[in-house]
């Protein structure tokens, strides 16, 4: 039986209004919290927990919490990332339109442990309407005394708001979204010092994922080692899996870490097999920063263990023949796709959201993407393919943020692993039988 | 980089004035007021988008320029933010602005095939506007609804699971709105902001 923590009640008729989730025992972790604990209990529970960041780079978010500068005599703030702008991921989306009252209580939860009395949620701005859902719920726990002055009577006084993005993928990046709440460019800043020590508006500043945030309550409430009962060794707890592409069933699922890829990729109750009954060919697992692996690799590992959806499984074999978590953004390919165009496709999405303020981002993202452009049109040349694995890896390590790797990762990795179609596209460009 | 081209002349200052109703200067106070005092500046990105809504469509200088006021920081201030992110637009743009994903996973889902029906289907190239002013069409990079893909979102709407059949009855029903006789204006901001 799967066991789930975000989305147990997600068929619940009315969940997304205050009522109906109440009465399915939401906000009691804030009772609990507020009237039972200390703040630094809540961060040992989260400690405890084992629960790393949801957002992509999966930094162990206790560990993020303790390093709060505690001597600064500057206000604190905690900011949801609710960016949710890398290609293959829309998770954050489904949780926050089905079940808003999850975040609101985990980050007043995380207010409260990291004694920060104002929260942000930075939501992209093509989400409009769950801007307006959010509204709504933050309205209706303001109403019920969880939110604002004086939360149930103690003296513990907390505001959350909504601030909206206005497209830019890079303002997911945790320096780049402080400056854009400060209504500057999304510019990343160079760390150290990093956000807890001097973050928003100069303050000690706690930047999370909205999946991280909203497992906050379930902690609290069950304890955090009861959370770490979830999921496989270290990859503690469950995640949700935005799943697209060729598949038969694409959608958000929470799967409990541990699950393996094939019974995720072709169980009916998940992705239910490759659409049109083709042949699996690649598969991108955590969203389209993280490396592409052939279909054996994905399956298995290069050592022939079964591939599981943990931290460690899915990064075995490094970047030879490993990927990673990522944010959860499964994007399937089949027989039909062509990585050469697909890699380009990437590659101008990289460009078009490269800051610009390191030259190897700026210059790099745009000479491959104009590279992988003439090899996809029938103009390529056999060293280009050398010359994309040269500029890949120029731009790698050498960068403010790291949007360089995430530029760098897809072509490289597409590379080492379909050099084959590489080369078939430089010399036979009219056998891609590709039609779009 | 955005490759947004910012032939948008600060010499095509009209020095026309604009104002917000007062309706919306209730609004503009209190998205003011989630931000700490003399942080005002917070406030610009949401701002921009009521402005973007409000006026002309588009963020003309004149108008980024009465923002600049109203939040008390430098015009310059205002058009490195405007230039910067994609979604607000420096040039006049049609009524309904049609931004089809083109990134990987809709692509691979007929995403491309789609972009090129919009194209044929409103006779105009991607980045135009067509001559009567009712659609400008637009590419953009992926919209978090790749589990629905192709996406395309118009205004504020997402429409998702493309075919063309679907693009045509969309269109045909955006079209047919724009001629009733008073066009609604949209609500979007009394709900979102
Ligand atoms: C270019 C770039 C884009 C990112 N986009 C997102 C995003 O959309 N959502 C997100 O939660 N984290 C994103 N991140 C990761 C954040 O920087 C940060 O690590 C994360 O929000 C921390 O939260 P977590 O520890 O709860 O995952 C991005 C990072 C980079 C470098
Ligand atoms: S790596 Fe790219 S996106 Fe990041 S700061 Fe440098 S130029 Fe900007
Ligand atoms: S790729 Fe089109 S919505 Fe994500």
């Amino acid at each position: 039986m799967e066991r789930k923590i975000l989305l147990k009640n997600i068929a619940v008729p009315g969940i997304r209004t205050f009522e109906v989730f109440r009465s399915t025992g939401g906000y009691r972790s804030v009772e609990k919290a507020l009237k039972t604990m200390s703040p630094d209990e809540v961060v040992e529970e989260v400690k405890k927990s084992g629960l790393r960041g949801r957002g992509g780079a999966g930094f162990p978010a206790g560990m993020k919490w303790s390093f709060i500068d505690k001597k600064s005599d500057k206000p604190r703030y905690l900011i949801c990332n609710a960016d949710e702008s890398e290609p293959g991921t829309f998770k954050d989306r489904f949780l926050m339109e089905k079940i808003p009252h999850l975040l609101i209580e985990g980050m007043i939860c995380s207010c409260y442990a990291l004694g920060a009395k104002t929260g942000y949620i930075y939501v992209r701005g093509e989400y409009k309407y769950i801007i307006g859902i959010l509204n709504e719920a933050i309205r209706e726990a303001n109403a019920n005394g969880f939110l604002g002055k004086n939360i149930l009577g103690s003296s513990y006084s907390i505001d959350i708001h909504v601030h909206s993005g206005a497209g830019a993928y890079i303002c997911g990046e945790e320096t780049a979204m402080i400056e854009s709440l400060e209504g500057k460019r999304g510019n990343p800043r160079i760390k150290p010092p990093f956000p807890a020590v001097v973050g928003l508006y100069g303050g000690p500043t706690v930047v999370n994922n909205v999946e991280t945030l909203a497992n906050i309550g379930f902690i609290v409430n069950q304890g955090g080692t009861e959370y770490a009962r979830y999921g496989s060794g270290k990859s503690t707890g469950t995640k949700l899996i935005s799943a697209c592409g060729n598949i038969n069933n694409p959608g958000v699922y929470e799967i409990e870490l541990g699950l393996s890829v094939r019974e995720f990729l072709y169980d009916p109750q998940y992705c239910g097999g490759i659409k049109n009954d083709k042949k699996l060919k690649a598969v991108i697992a955590g969203g389209s920063s993280v490396p592409i692996l052939p279909a054996n690799l994905i399956l298995q590992t290069a050592s022939g263990e079964e591939r599981l959806f943990t931290y460690e499984s899915l990064a075995e074999g490094g970047f030879v023949s490993g990927t990673m978590l990522g944010s959860g953004g499964f994007i399937v390919y089949d027989e039909d796709a062509c990585i050469v165009r697909n890699t380009w496709n990437l590659a101008r999405f990289y460009h078009h959201e490269s800051c610009g303020q390191c030259s190897p981002c700026r210059e790099g993202t745009g000479w491959m993407e104009n590279v992988l452009h003439r090899i996809e049109n029938g103009q390529g040349r056999t060293r280009d393919i050398d010359l994309l694995v040269s500029i890949a890896a120029k731009i790698e390590g050498n960068t403010i943020c790291p949007l360089g790797d995430a530029a760098a990762w897809p072509v490289a990795s597409a590379i080492r692993h379909f050099r084959h179609e590489f080369e078939e596209h430089v010399l036979h460009p009219e056998r891609c039988g590709h039609d779009l | 980089m955005l490759d947004k081209k910012i032939n948008h002349p600060l010499h095509g200052k009209k020095n026309k004035s604009f104002c917000f109703s007062d309706a919306t200067m209730v609004k503009v106070q209190k998205i003011i007021a989630r931000y700490p005092e003399g942080r005002q500046k917070s406030a610009l990105l949401p701002l921009l988008h009521i402005a973007q809504e409000e006026f002309e469509g588009y963020l003309s200088v004149d108008v980024m320029d009465y923002v600049a006021g109203l939040l008390n920081i430098q015009p310059i201030e205002v058009y490195e933010v405007a230039t910067f992110y994609s979604q607000y637009y420096l040039d006049s743009v049609g009524k309904n602005v049609i931004e089809i994903c083109r990134t990987g996973p809709c692509a691979i889902c007929g995403g491309e095939k789609m972009q090129q029906y919009l194209e044929k289907r409103l006779n105009i190239k991607t980045g135009e506007t067509t001559p009567d002013g009712l659609f400008t069409l637009k590419a953009v990079e992926c919209l978090g609804a790749c589990g629905s893909a192709p996406v395309m979102q118009i205004n504020t709407e997402f429409y998702e699971f493309l075919t063309k059949e679907k693009i045509d009855q969309i269109l045909d029903e955006l079209t047919l709105k724009a001629k009733e006789e008073k066009p609604e204006k949209s609500l979007w901001k009394e709900k979102f902001f």
